[in-house]
């Protein structure tokens, strides 16, 4: 797939309702490709709601989103073929081997036989399971299936990767080394789009987006945003006083 | 569609059933046991059933009827009574399941060729077995009615009369009255529906229950190969049962298979086809394993036990209950299977069976596709 000109994510205004309710609202917001694009806030800010949309799974309710140039609500087969996903819930099939696993997700992204030996051996290395091959998946401790995951979701090379919490329920040392992978992937020319609620992780992003109650109450480079909050200032600051803004604003 | 995706689906789907023992084991089990449990079980075969013989005519004839009684193996003569009390008494106390009445005027009716009559009286509280003994007694009775219609054309010459006594007849086709036959075909057909539908009822709802359609859903799979790559998997396993059935169905229980093998495979594949579709939308359209289990296993297997002619003959529901089973895709398939292995007829004869299943299939299948192409959008 030609990679589109412009930015790897554009969301204009997207508004997500479940039936009254506001999941999502008017968030505008680019990432632009290479990077790693951070999305943090609260449980129930609506991270996960607007990484479904962006990959296809759900259908927004106004506003319009293009990812790798294309536009989620009407193109969402070709978006699937530009991303991949980790869902926050672990979604590897536990009754099959990890090499199993690979296999199947190779078929499902059209990954070529005569190339699928050589991604699959890349994504194990990758995620450090050589030697694992046979192993059942359920077998597999947290941090490790976390590993997996994301070597299944980038196997057919996709220019952009949505994770969504993929470090929450592990160990700070198992996600240290994910995040090392982030980088990795990023340095060979992915965008990454990663949700967090852990604070250090924002600081690891290129830019990122605070969200909370369905909207972005700031965004910016994290030295960015804790200069706007006075000298000396951390990551934890300027989520705190960011809320505190916006539920004055809002009263 | 891309066959890529759809081989990826169907070799993950046939790594679920090998690696699930437990399901695998019901799957090929289940066949096995029903099959062993009815055939032995539910035999409806009925021997030396005791009778009692009123005969009030003494007649010639008459006599010659009562020589029949007693010279069938379906029957044991307990004693000759000639009172109806007696009778009566002996079938409340079981010590007989059927009294045979033959009136004073028998002998005069058949010599006046009237239309004779032989009263026949069963246990109806044992109705299985009551509808079997007449099924017995009436034949019984037709063949001697025929037999004097022979010699009383051969002594009176050509010309046509009514048959001297009256019976009406239901066994035919199972020449030796073996149950067994029927209940094979059958079997194979209630096994069929309930393993397809069950089996396959599950799958959907898991991928939703663990998350796995998330992951799914994000990647370019298309829904139509993921019901086809699922359907495939579950096929090959289905037609695994249905030979085992078969297998077990002509050589452990001897019956007969008289028709055209391949005509037996294209239409169990059929059947199972719709079956499988079944499973599958239940499961798409419940979104849980439980739910969509219990519905499966209710709508498989009471149409197919108790509205497919399995074990009730259709003619003898009420009317409402008739027309029901027209909808029932387990009594075509019944119908196909006696109409292969009893009869060894073929499609002209069948077409309407098959044409039947056919459409079945093809509707649910697209009901299916329909409704995942819906829910995964
Ligand atoms: N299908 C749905 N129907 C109704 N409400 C929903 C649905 N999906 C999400 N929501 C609601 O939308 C809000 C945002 O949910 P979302 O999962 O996007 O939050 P999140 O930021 O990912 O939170 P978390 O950190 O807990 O994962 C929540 O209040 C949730 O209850
Ligand atoms: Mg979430």
């Amino acid at each position: 797939m030609q990679p589109r000109n412009g930015s790897a994510v554009e969301v204009r205004s997207l508004v997500k309702r479940f039936n009254s309710f506001v999941a999502v609202d008017r968030v505008t917001l680019d990432v632009a490709r290479g990077e790693i694009f951070g999305f943090l806030g609260p449980n129930g800010a609506g991270k996960s709601t607007t990484i479904r949309i962006l990959c296809g799974l759900l259908a927004p309710t106004e506003g319009s989103a293009r990812v790798h140039g294309f536009n989620v609500a009407t193109q969402p087969e070709l978006v699937k073929k530009s991303i991949g996903y980790m869902s926050q819930k672990f979604s590897l099939y536990d009754d099959l081997t990890v090499e199993e696993n690979l296999e199947f997700f190779s078929g499902v992204y059209g990954v070529p036989r005569n190339v699928r030996p050589l991604r699959q051996a890349y994504a194990l290395k990758m995620a450090g399971l050589e030697g694992e091959e046979h192993t059942m998946t359920r077998l597999l401790a947290g941090g490790w299936k976390q590993r997996l995951a994301l070597g299944c979701a980038i196997l057919h090379q996709p220019p952009i990767l949505f994770l969504d919490e993929p470090t929450s329920g592990v160990d700070p040392i198992a996600r240290r080394q994910f995040w090392d992978l982030i980088y990795a992937m990023a340095e060979s020319g992915t965008t990454v789009f990663v949700s967090t609620h852990y604070m250090e992780e924002a600081e690891y992003c290129h830019r990122l987006a605070l969200m909370y109650k369905g909207r972005t109450i700031a965004l910016g480079t994290p030295a960015e945003l804790k200069a706007s909050h006075g000298p000396g200032a951390t990551m934890n600051d300027v989520f705190i006083a960011s809320i505190e803004h916006e539920e004055a604003e809002s009263r | 569609m891309s066959f890529r995706r759809y081989s990826a689906i169907f070799r993950k789907e046939g790594l679920h059933i090998l690696r699930d023992w437990r399901s695998l084991a019901m799957a090929l089990g289940v066949p096995i046991l029903l099959l062993i449990l009815f055939g032995y079980a539910l035999t409806l075969d009925v021997d030396r059933i005791p009778t009692v013989i009123y005969d009030q005519d003494g007649s010639p004839q008459s006599r010659e009827v009562v020589e029949r009684f007693r010279g069938s193996r379906f029957f044991s003569i307990v004693e000759r009574q000639g009172d109806y009390r007696e009778i009566i008494r002996r079938i409340d106390n079981s010590t007989a399941l059927v009294g045979v009445v033959i009136p004073r005027d028998f002998a005069r009716k058949v010599a006046g060729n009237e239309v004779a009559e032989v009263q026949l009286l069963f246990d109806g509280s044992d109705s299985n077995t009551a509808s079997i003994a007449a099924g017995y007694a009436e034949a019984l009775v037709l063949a001697y009615s025929s037999e004097l219609r022979e010699r009383q054309v051969i002594r009176r010459g050509a010309g046509k009369m009514p048959p001297p006594i009256d019976a009406r007849v239901r066994v035919v086709y199972n020449n030796e009255l073996k149950s067994r036959n029927f209940i094979v075909p059958g079997l194979i057909a209630v096994i069929l529906m309930i393993i397809a539908a069950l089996l396959t009822s599950l799958t959907i709802a898991r991928e939703w229950e663990n998350g796995t359609m998330e992951q799914l859903l994000s990647t370019p799979v298309r829904p139509t190969e993921l019901l086809l790559g699922k359907l495939s998997a579950y096929f090959v396993l289905g037609m695994a049962d249905m030979a085992i059935a078969l297998a077990l169905g002509v050589s452990v229980f001897g019956v007969p298979m008289r028709g055209s093998l391949l005509l037996l495979i294209f239409a169990s594949a059929l059947y199972l086809f719709g079956a499988l579709c079944w499973g599958i939308l239940l499961s798409t359209v419940t979104r849980s394993q439980l739910l969509a289990f219990q519905v499966a296993l209710i709508s498989s297997f009471l149409p197919a036990f108790l509205l497919s002619g399995f074990i009730f003959a259709i003619p003898d529901m009420p009317f409402v209950i008739q027309q029901f089973t027209r909808i029932v895709p387990a009594r075509y398939f019944v119908a196909l299977l006696k109409g292969i292995f009893l009869k060894g007829v073929g499609v002209s004869v069948l077409w309407a069976d098959i044409l039947f299943l056919f459409v079945y299939a093809v509707l649910v299948f697209a009901l299916a596709s329909r409704t995942m192409r819906q829910k995964m959008a």
